[in-house]
């Protein structure tokens, strides 16, 4: 990921992706508050504050729902296809989505791998070793 | 007072070589001759936007093509929603005395005015785009993970989502103008090809090419005297990553709003449209709202309470999953039908005793709500 400009035209989601092609999922947690958030903002949905700092999670967490998506927008997707798509509750309080072994149901535990899914590396989410 | 005096729609399905404001005005006048009026004594004009035709005031393209001057104009952008939120400001607009007759019309032709992979790309934009799009992310996505924690959570199964979408083909059998007419059945649905599991084809709405609208006036001027009684609206969030409470997505706080402006209980209405864009999302408003209890929704419609003869008669034109969704017009297709309903102007789907009438639109992902309580005066 040398090309960090193409992942987004916004200065926070791209701080956020070239950290996921490194390995690692970042997240928010107010100073002021303590409140944890994502997706990361800047300021603090819960008290308004500016000072809030990232953190990165350790990459565990449960299944909240899961999809297995067999009609993918793009051409270019269609090689990954059947794919899943989740929304994971990671242990450090914050839900995101990404990506998740098709096998997993919810409520399963899962750990974070990173892979590559068009033109990017995502966060992708598979049952514990 | 606010009444839904006229409605017009084109024929909704795939129609070659239409446009998005050859459809609007097709549907405007047939709305204007309906409420009796000429293009001249229009002096409100609402509309929403067209994925096929990006513009920054597609009001005022409306209003000059039909050669109308209005005194209050502008889109407004509520997703699926938008239908019902621009004959909420209608009603706003007359109810203030700032406005006598508003025209709300929505059209698009996005079936033929684009490739299927555009629309699908472009309705994916619902989601984030940071943080849901780039997952190779679609509206059917967004919502399979809605069906897929609300099955889990409640016990749904994929026979009671089916029954959804068949009776809103069964419903479409009836209307002439209605993209897919054709039966099927619970099977057919659960054998019909995935596209984000648990939802698969016959789950989805289909793409359509369209145009619907609406004149709503101050005074009742046609033989159509539709009230709008109440109306109410809640917005949660906008991305599905982002909903907290799963248990109330803003469904229940929009309608409990139009309601208690309406000032009338859910066992008081005797006609139901509801959004329906997925069988999740109908079975879901249906649920969340309360007319039916939790994972309740499939047994109802088994047991014939949703149909003509029932006793909560539901989307009789045939809902967004068979009677088509051009967008905008897709939601509006809901309370242009109430209004027949109640008008008794049905035809072939006319149901008894529809006094009153209650019309929800969900926009986004179960992001915006719009409610709406109509009834006979
Ligand atoms: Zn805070």
């Amino acid at each position: 990921m040398t090309d960090t400009a193409s992942l987004s035209a916004d200065p926070l989601a791209r701080d956020w992706w070239t950290g996921v092609a490194d390995g690692r999922i970042g997240y928010e947690v107010c100073r002021d508050c303590n409140a944890a958030q994502f997706y990361p903002r800047g300021r603090c949905t819960a008290c308004g504050s500016t000072r809030v700092e990232t953190r990165q999670a350790a990459g565990n967490g449960t299944i909240f729902s899961i999809t297995v998506v067999h009609r993918p927008p793009s051409p270019a997707l269609q090689a990954f296809a059947p794919y899943a798509i989740a929304l994971v509750d990671l242990d450090e309080g914050v839900r995101l989505m990404a990506h998740a072994d098709p096998a997993l149901w919810i409520g399963a535990r899962v750990r974070a791998t990173f892979v590559p899914f068009g033109e990017r590396i995502v966060p992708r989410f598979v049952a514990p070793a | 007072m606010a009444f839904i005096s006229g409605v017009g729609n084109t024929r909704y399905g795939k129609i070659e070589g239409s446009t998005t404001m050859g459809l609007a005005a097709e549907a405007a006048h047939a709305a204007m001759a309906d409420a009796g009026l000429r293009p001249q004594e229009i002096d409100g004009l609402l509309t929403g936007y067209a994925t096929t035709m990006p513009h920054i005031m597609l009001a005022t393209v409306i209003a000059e093509l039909l050669g109308i001057r209005p005194a209050y104009a502008h889109a407004l952008q509520a997703g699926g929603a938008t239908g019902v939120a621009m004959a909420m400001l209608a009603k706003i607009l007359v109810d203030s005395g700032r406005c006598q007759a508003v025209l709300i019309v929505a059209a698009e032709n996005r079936a033929s005015g684009q490739s299927r992979d555009q629309a699908i790309q472009t309705l994916a934009q619902a989601g984030h785009p940071d943080y849901e799009v780039p997952y190779g992310a679609t509206i059917p996505a967004y919502y399979g993970l809605l069906a897929a924690r609300y099955m889990h959570q409640f016990g749904v199964t994929g026979a009671d989502l089916a029954e959804m979408a068949v009776l809103m083909r069964r419903h479409a059998g009836l209307h002439p103008d209605a993209h897919l007419r054709s039966p099927i059945s619970t099977e057919d649905v659960m054998a019909s090809k995935p596209i984000a599991l648990p939802l698969r084809l016959l789950d989805c709405c289909p793409v359509s090419d369209g145009g619907i609208a609406a004149v709503i006036t101050r005074e009742p001027i046609s033989a159509s005297r539709v009230r709008i009684r109440g109306t109410g609206q809640a917005h949660f969030h906008q991305h599905i990553s982002c909903a907290r409470d799963w248990a109330d997505m803003g469904a229940q706080a929009s309608a409990r709003r139009a309601l208690d402006d309406a000032g009338m209980a859910l066992t008081d209405l005797r006609y139901l449209a509801i959004y329906d864009s997925f069988t999740i999302t109908l079975a879901m408003l249906l649920e969340e709202i309360g007319f039916v209890r939790r994972a309740g929704a499939g047994e109802a419609a088994r047991a014939g309470r949703f149909g003509l003869e029932g006793d909560m008669p539901l989307n009789t034109h045939g809902g967004l999953l068979s009677f088509g969704h051009c967008g905008v017009g897709g939601g509006l297709a809901h309370l242009v039908e109430t209004q027949r309903q109640l008008a008794g102007r049905a035809g072939e789907r006319q149901v008894k005793n529809a006094t009153t009438g209650f019309v929800h639109g969900d926009g986004g992902v179960m992001s915006s709500h719009v409610s709406m309580v109509l009834e006979r005066v």
